[in-house]
């Protein structure tokens, strides 16, 4: 048995959706991002856990809830190291890694205070400048050409 | 958005970018050309810029069509806090072609994406000028022949210089050398230069405007050293002079060397240099209306070489 699923045992999620391996420093947008604030069945959060592979790992658990895959993809950006696992009947039935979307559409703010999408009453739109780094993901505006990387980006 | 919009020189491939040449050229013989007889453009110029608006319109005119628009943020709507799609959404319903000019990054784009009418970015804040880049490269050709295999030479202000980023950029095409002369203050940005790496375009990097530069380049494209680019006075007053070109610089240039400009210069260029046949920054801003002759014709579908051969 991995520690992956003796860690999943314990919370004992009998269907939903966990994600793991998410960075200390990315877990808050994170919830942002999927919304979380606005779902009612119980979500457990976890933070600066220990991890192999990260520094310090987050975790999020919502049970009853399978996300869309475009929805669980944005968090991508800011958590390129994510796993979705969804559970279903107290097993794991699917395990995989978020995939980079091909466009960033109204969650990052463009930093550039002369962005025309800082000053109309419209969606930013970034794409992925070099999809293979993943450790350091870079977004390109769509309408002025800044680029900023996942680390240093706001969310809207 | 719609495809015949003209919103950044990256839009346009190497095939469009000589049948804009072609069509320039056409121009250049046939400036008065009644092809537009019917059609309305309008100039929406969020920023005043009195040479590209005049540019502009009066290719319009050339071409018989009529023009509406303000030349001032002040005289629109836009002062009294409508938004730049609603702005763009009403002028919609008028005009064939509208071409804008915005003190805001990205407008262009977004403009092009809220309306059906084809735009034409005449200058989006920092960001792209396609009708200026369109304008440089007809300028090569014609004093070239070519646009192929050439030495283009850029100095002074190669970082925030928007009109050497995008000459550079659509360069890629046609296989350029460059070199790229400036103070390490205001060198050419990395990104640029991995751009250039990546397609295969060869560099170097001088701080000296030497001889041995200008001697093997077949352009020289200078732009303007602006003081309040630099966080230190005292650098800025270290360089201004280091990259001024005088007419006794050419000597031993080669003989099809031109000089171009993008236009207004302070001091970068003496005075002396005017004279010399060299110098080619008044014929380029002229090349503009020709330029944007067959840019309009081209946003609106209309070719003007077929046109002439369908009239009755």
């Amino acid at each position: 048995m991995t520690a992956d699923k003796k860690e999943l045992a314990v919370a004992a999620l009998s269907a939903g959706t966990v994600i793991d391996h998410i960075p200390s420093s990315a877990l808050f947008k994170a919830v942002k991002i999927l919304g979380i604030a606005n779902i009612h069945t119980p979500v457990t959060i976890g933070n600066n856990l220990p991890s192999k592979r990260l520094a310090a790992k987050g975790i999020i658990k919502v049970a009853d809830v399978e996300f869309p895959e475009a929805v669980l993809n944005r968090i991508a950006i800011i958590a390129p190291t994510a796993r979705i696992n969804i559970i279903r009947d107290f097993k794991v039935v699917e395990k995989r890694q978020v995939e980079l979307p091909e466009k960033v559409v109204g969650i990052v703010k463009c930093d550039n205070p002369k962005c025309i999408t800082n000053n109309e009453p419209m969606s930013t739109v970034f794409h992925i400048v070099d999809r293979e780094n993943t450790e350091c993901v870079t977004l390109r505006c769509q309408y002025c050409n800044h680029t900023v990387t996942n680390s240093k980006a706001h969310l809207l | 958005m719609n495809t015949d919009s003209l919103v950044t020189i990256d839009g346009l491939t190497r095939e469009d970018m000589l049948d804009i040449i072609r069509m320039a050229s056409y121009f250049e013989e046939h400036p008065n050309h009644r092809i537009l007889e019917g059609k309305v453009v309008a100039t929406l110029f969020f920023e005043p810029s009195t040479r590209t608006r005049l540019s502009f319109e009066t290719a319009v005119n050339r071409l018989g069509g009529r023009i509406i628009g303000f030349s001032d943020a002040a005289t629109s709507s836009s002062s009294k806090g409508e938004t730049l799609k609603d702005t763009i959404k009403m002028v919609s319903n008028y005009v064939d072609l509208i071409i804008m000019r915005h003190y805001l990054e990205g407008a262009a784009r977004y403009a092009a994406e809220v309306t059906d009418v084809p735009v034409i970015n005449a200058g989006d804040g920092a960001n792209q000028h396609p009708s200026q880049t369109m304008l440089d490269l007809y300028s090569i050709y014609k004093t070239q022949g070519t646009l192929d295999g050439l030495t283009i030479t850029m100095v002074g202000d190669l970082k925030y210089g928007r009109t050497v980023h995008s000459l550079l950029m659509a360069m890629r095409h046609f296989n350029p050398t460059f070199r790229f002369v400036a103070c390490n203050e205001l060198r050419m940005p990395d990104e640029y230069k991995l751009f250039c790496d990546k397609n295969g375009i060869r560099y170097s990097e001088h701080t000296d405007f030497s001889p041995a530069v200008i001697d093997t380049s077949d352009i020289i494209y200078m732009t303007r050293v602006q003081r309040e680019r630099f966080t230190d006075i005292m650098e800025y007053e270290k360089v201004k002079d280091l990259y001024t070109l005088r007419n006794s610089m050419l000597d031993s240039s080669r003989p099809n060397l031109r000089i171009l400009h993008p236009l207004p210069r302070v001091n970068e260029i003496a005075y002396d240099v005017d004279d010399n046949p060299k110098a080619y920054y008044f014929d380029q801003a002229r090349n503009g209306l020709f330029t944007r002759q067959a840019l309009i014709c081209r946003a609106l579908g209309i070719d003007p070489l077929a046109y002439k051969n369908h009239r009755p």
